[in-house]
C-alpha cells in the first residue's frame, strides 16, 4: 500500500489585511483596445480567452481605443457622465440621511457606478432587470424620479412601497426593475425564467440578472447557468466583482476557477470580463450581449470587474477586514473621474464645467431630498397609513384579514 | 441657532454605545463629511462625520464616555456669527445609560407534584447551583460566545462554520476571539451558501464532527432547510440507528428591527414540527448558555434559535465550571396562582412586562419559559394549568399552526376540566413583516394585548 502523507484543509486568504499595503499585483489587467472583439454569433467555444481577459476601452491618457469603442456620441457620453455623478450625490446625502436617522440602512455604490449607469442604456423598454442591492443607476439612468427613491428610503407617506420593504429595495415595473430580494442570488434563476417565459410566449423582450462576487456561491447561481445554457434562454447573466463580499474576499467563492466569468465556460455560455469602471466598455460589453439575447442567440456572462469603495452598508466597517488605503491602489481608478478625463480630451468638457454640474446635480439631490422629507422621514412626519399593513398579503384581501384591519381600526 | 450633533445610530438595533474618540476640538472649523469622532458599539467601530458646517462650540461628551445613548447631543456645532455664549444649557439627555438591569434572575424550577394514575415524564431537572455561586452579569452575545468556547475547548471535534465567523468574528459578533483562540481550521469562513455550508456541515456530523453551524440569520437557512429536515433531522432514522448528524444550526431568529418581510421570520414553529430535530429557543443569558453547551454534546441535530435584539440584553448567569441545562425542560419565571402565561426566546419579554402590569392590578401571574420547543415540557404546563385554570400563550410569530395553538390542543386534551375560560394565543399578525416602524411595531404583539388576553381569561 503506498503511504500518503496526512490531509489538510485549504482555506484561500486574500493578499493583505488591515495593517499591511495593498497589493493588486495579481490583478491581470490587459491594455486598452488589445481585446478583440468577435461577431455576436461567434461560437462559445471560440472565444474563451474573453472570459481571462479584461475589456478596457479606455486608456491611461483618457483616449477611446480598440474595437470596442466608438459606439457614444459626445452627448450620450455627457448624460453618462451626469448620471454617474447623480448617482454619486445622491448616495452621499442619503449616507449622511442614515447618520441623521431619517433612515436606517443605507447602500452606496461608491467606485461601482459605471455598471448599472451603463448597463441601463442597452436595455429597452420592457426589458426586466432582476438587480441586487447595489444597482440603483439602472433607475437614474432611466430618469426615474429621485424623489420617488428617497420616499421609499425615508419610508414617508408617499413611499411607493407603502412601508413593507426595506430601505433601496425599490421597485419599478415600469422602469424594468424587478423588486428587489434581501436574500442573495434568489432572482437570478428566476431572471432565467422570465427570459425563458418570453421566448416561449415569442415575446421580444429580454432579462438581466444580477448578482455580487459573494453569491456566486448560492446554488440559485449554479441552477440559473445550467437553465440559461441547455434552454438558450434571453437573458444577460450579470456578475459584479467587486472584490468584497462584506469581509468575505472574493476568492472564498472563487476558488479555482481563476476568474468568475470562467464559470460560464463549462456551461458552454459565452463570458465576458470587462473593466467595470470603463463606462466605455461596460456599454459597449452589455450592448454585444443584449444583441445576442435578441437574435435568440442565447445567454452571455459577464463579469464587472470592479471595487467595493465604500463600506458594504451602513452596519459595516471594513477596517476590520482589509487595509483602509485599499480602495486608492485600486488599478482600475475611478469610473467618474475616468470619463471626465475622456470627455475632456475629446474637448467637449472641461475642469470648470464639471465643478459646476457638481454644484448644480448636488442641488438637484438635496431639492428632490426637500421635497421627499415634506412626506415624512423614517421617525418623523408622514407615515405610511396602518392600513397598509394588511393589504397586499394577497391579491384580494381574505376575510381574517379584513377582520385584523377592522380589529385595528382601519 | 447652534446646532446639536447628535450620537448616532450605526444600525437600527443600536442603543448606546461608546464615544471612543474625539477627532476634533473645539474652536475647530468643520465641513459637511469631515471626520469629528470615533464610536464604537459591541459590533463595530465608526467613524462620526459632520453632516453640517462650522465650528464646534462645545463638546459635550467626553472622549471615552461609555453607554452614551443615541440621538443624545455630544457637541455643538458654530453657525456663522455665533459665539460659544449662544449655547443653551445642554438638554437634560447626556447622562451615561445604566446598564440595563436584568429581569428577575433565573428561578430555579421546582418539580411538578405527582400526578395520579399518569406515568410522569422522565424529564430530567436543572443541575443544582451551589449556595454561594457567584452571578456574573451576562449580555446572550457573551454566553453563547462562552458556551461555545468552553465546548470547543473540552472537545477537539467540536468547530464552527458560518459566513463571517472567523475574520469578521460573527455577523452579530457572537464568534467574538474564537478564530484567535482556536485557529482558522475549527472557525471557518464559508462562501454564501446556506445550502452548501449546511450541507458540508451534515456531511462532517455524519463522519463524526460535531459542528456548529451559523447562519447569519435563519431567515437565510430557508435555502438549507432542504438539508435540515429531509437529511439531518431523518438519517439516523433511515439508516436504521447506525449514523447520525451530532451537528447544532444556530443564528438568529425572528424580528429585529426594520429588516422587512424577507428578514423577520420567527422559524420557532417549522421546526418544531420535525421529528428527529431538537428545537431551541432561549430568553436568559444562563438558559442560552446552559442549553447550548446542551445542544452541542446532544447527539442528535438541533436547531437553536436566537434573537437579534436579545444579544445585547444581561442576565445573571451563574460562574460555574460546567453549567449545562437539560434540553426539554421548561423554567418556571415567576410562581403564581390565578393565570399562567406560557411563552419562550423574545416572547418573554412581552411576557414579563405584562406580569409586572398585572400584579399592580392584582393579578398574581405564573410565567413558564418554554426554552425548548421540542421535545415540549408539556407536564409543566399541564400542572400549572391545573392550578390556575386560565391560559395564555406569547410568541411573536404568525398565528396559524403557531406553538400557542399546539399548547392550546394540548391542554384541551390532557386538562379540560380543569379551564375556566378558553386558552388565548397572543401572536403575531398574519402578514408578512412590514419595514415601515409605525407598522412594524403594530405587526408584533404588545404587551397591552397581553394584559388584555389575561384580563379576559380571569374574566377582569
Amino acid at each position: 500500500m503506498i503511504e500518503f502523507p496526512q490531509l489538510s484543509l485549504h482555506v484561500p486568504e486574500p493578499a493583505v489585511r488591515p495593517g499591511g499595503m495593498p497589493d493588486f499585483s495579481n490583478v491581470n489587467i490587459a491594455k486598452a483596445g488589445s481585446v478583440p472583439r468577435p461577431p455576436v454569433d461567434a461560437a462559445p467555444e471560440d472565444i474563451r480567452d474573453l472570459a481571462y481577459s479584461i475589456i478596457r476601452v479606455l486608456n491611461r491618457d483618457g483616449e477611446a481605443v480598440g474595437p470596442w469603442a466608438g459606439l457614444l456620441s459626445d452627448e450620450e457620453l455627457l448624460t453618462g457622465l451626469r448620471n454617474m455623478m447623480k448617482l454619486r450625490a445622491f448616495d452621499a446625502r442619503m449616507l449622511m440621511a442614515q447618520r441623521q436617522g431619517k433612515t436606517s440602512f443605507y447602500m452606496q455604490h461608491l467606485g461601482e457606478e459605471a455598471v448599472s449607469c451603463a448597463f441601463r442604456k442597452a436595455l429597452r423598454k420592457g426589458d426586466m432587470n432582476f438587480p441586487t442591492y447595489r444597482q440603483a443607476g439602472l433607475l437614474i439612468a432611466d430618469d426615474y424620479p429621485m424623489v420617488e427613491m428617497m420616499n421609499q428610503i425615508f419610508s414617508n407617506e408617499k413611499d411607493p412601497l407603502r412601508g413593507r420593504q426595506l430601505p433601496i429595495m425599490y421597485s419599478s415595473k415600469e422602469h424594468g426593475f424587478f423588486t428587489i430580494s434581501g436574500n442573495l442570488a434568489t432572482q437570478y434563476v428566476q431572471a432565467v425564467g422570465w427570459a425563458m417565459a418570453s421566448a416561449i410566449k415569442n415575446d421580444t423582450k429580454i432579462a438581466a440578472a444580477w448578482i455580487g462576487d459573494g453569491s456566486t456561491a448560492e446554488s440559485d447561481f449554479h441552477s440559473a447557468l445550467v437553465f440559461a445554457s441547455t434552454y438558450k434562454a434571453p437573458v444577460i447573466l450579470n456578475i459584479v466583482n467587486n472584490q468584497w463580499a462584506i469581509s468575505t474576499f472574493q476568492g472564498i467563492a472563487r476558488g479555482g476557477s481563476g476568474t468568475f466569468a470562467a464559470r460560464g465556460l463549462g456551461f458552454g455560455i459565452p463570458a465576458l470580463r470587462v473593466d467595470g469602471n470603463d463606462y466605455l466598455a461596460v456599454y459597449a460589453v452589455s450592448c454585444w450581449a443584449a444583441e445576442r439575447a435578441r437574435r435568440n442567440l442565447g445567454p452571455t456572462l459577464i463579469e464587472y470587474v470592479t471595487y467595493r469603495v465604500g463600506a458594504h452598508s451602513t452596519s459595516d466597517d471594513p477596517s476590520a477586514y482589509r487595509p483602509k488605503t485599499e480602495s486608492e491602489a485600486w488599478p482600475l481608478g475611478d469610473p467618474v473621474l475616468r470619463l471626465k478625463k475622456h470627455l475632456i480630451v475629446r474637448g467637449v468638457w472641461s475642469e470648470e464645467r464639471h465643478v459646476q454640474a457638481e454644484a448644480e446635480i448636488l442641488d438637484e439631490v438635496i431639492q428632490a431630498q426637500k421635497q421627499a422629507e415634506v412626506h415624512g422621514t423614517l421617525h418623523a412626519g408622514g407615515k405610511p397609513s396602518v392600513r397598509d399593513i394588511f393589504e397586499g398579503v394577497y391579491a384580494e384581501m381574505p376575510a381574517h384579514i379584513r377582520r385584523q384591519r377592522q380589529k385595528a381600526g382601519y | 441657532m447652534p446646532i446639536e450633533i447628535l450620537m448616532p445610530a450605526l444600525s437600527p438595533t443600536m442603543e448606546e454605545g461608546t464615544l471612543s474618540k474625539w477627532l476634533k476640538n473645539e474652536g475647530d472649523k468643520v465641513t459637511s463629511g469631515d471626520v469629528i469622532a470615533e464610536i464604537e458599539t459591541d459590533k463595530a467601530t465608526m467613524e462620526v462625520e459632520a453632516v453640517d458646517e462650522g465650528v464646534i462650540g462645545k463638546i459635550l461628551i467626553a472622549a471615552g464616555t461609555e453607554n452614551v445613548k443615541v440621538n443624545t447631543a455630544i457637541a455643538v456645532l458654530l453657525q456663522d456669527g455665533e459665539s460659544a455664549s449662544d449655547i443653551a444649557a445642554p438638554k437634560a439627555a447626556a447622562p451615561a445609560a445604566e446598564p440595563a438591569k436584568a429581569e428577575a434572575a433565573p428561578v430555579k424550577s421546582e418539580a411538578a407534584a405527582p400526578v395520579a394514575a399518569q406515568p410522569k415524564a422522565d424529564i430530567p431537572s436543572d443541575p443544582d447551583i451551589p449556595a454561594g455561586t457567584e452571578m456574573v452579569s451576562t449580555t446572550v452575545r457573551e454566553a453563547l460566545r462562552d458556551a461555545m468556547a468552553e465546548e470547543m475547548r473540552r472537545d477537539p471535534d467540536v468547530f464552527v462554520m458560518g459566513e463571517e465567523v472567523a475574520e469578521y468574528q460573527g455577523a452579530y459578533k457572537i464568534t467574538q476571539g474564537l478564530l484567535q483562540e482556536f485557529g482558522a481550521r475549527r472557525v471557518i469562513d464559508t462562501p454564501i451558501t446556506e445550502h452548501g455550508f449546511a450541507g458540508v456541515g451534515v456531511g462532517a456530523a455524519m463522519s463524526g464532527l460535531k459542528p456548529i453551524i451559523e447562519f447569519m440569520t435563519f431567515n437565510f437557512a430557508m435555502q438549507a432547510i432542504d438539508q435540515i429536515i429531509n437529511s439531518a433531522a431523518k438519517t439516523l432514522y433511515m439508516s436504521g440507528g447506525q449514523m447520525g448528524a451530532p451537528i447544532v444550526f444556530r443564528g438568529p431568529n425572528g424580528a429585529a428591527a426594520r429588516v422587512g418581510a424577507q428578514h423577520s421570520q420567527d422559524y420557532a414553529t417549522w421546526y418544531s414540527q420535525i421529528p428527529g430535530l431538537k428545537v431551541v429557543m432561549p430568553y436568559t443569558a444562563a438558559d442560552a448558555k446552559g442549553l447550548l453547551k446542551a445542544a452541542i454534546r446532544d447527539p442528535n441535530p438541533v436547531v437553536f434559535l436566537e434573537n437579534e435584539i436579545l444579544y445585547g440584553q444581561s442576565f445573571d448567569v451563574p460562574k460555574m465550571d460546567d453549567f449545562v441545562l437539560p434540553i426539554g425542560k421548561a423554567r418556571i419565571h415567576r410562581k403564581g396562582n390565578d393565570v399562567t402565561i406560557v411563552s419562550f426566546g423574545i416572547g418573554m419579554t412581552y411576557a414579563v412586562k405584562a406580569v409586572a402590569e398585572l400584579e399592580k392590578e392584582g393579578i398574581d401571574a405564573e410565567l413558564i419559559d418554554l426554552r425548548t420547543l421540542r421535545p415540549m415540557d408539556l407536564p409543566t404546563v399541564i400542572e400549572s394549568v391545573k392550578k390556575t385554570g386560565r391560559l395564555v400563550t406569547v410568541e411573536e410569530g404568525y398565528p396559524q399552526n403557531s406553538i400557542g395553538t399546539e399548547i392550546a390542543t394540548r391542554v384541551m386534551q390532557q386538562a379540560f376540566d380543569y379551564l375556566d375560560a378558553p386558552v388565548l394565543t397572543i401572536a403575531g399578525k398574519d402578514v408578512p413583516m412590514p419595514y415601515a416602524a409605525n407598522l412594524e411595531k403594530l405587526a408584533l404583539p404588545s404587551v397591552a394585548e397581553v394584559v388584555q388576553a389575561v384580563k379576559t381569561v380571569c374574566y377582569k
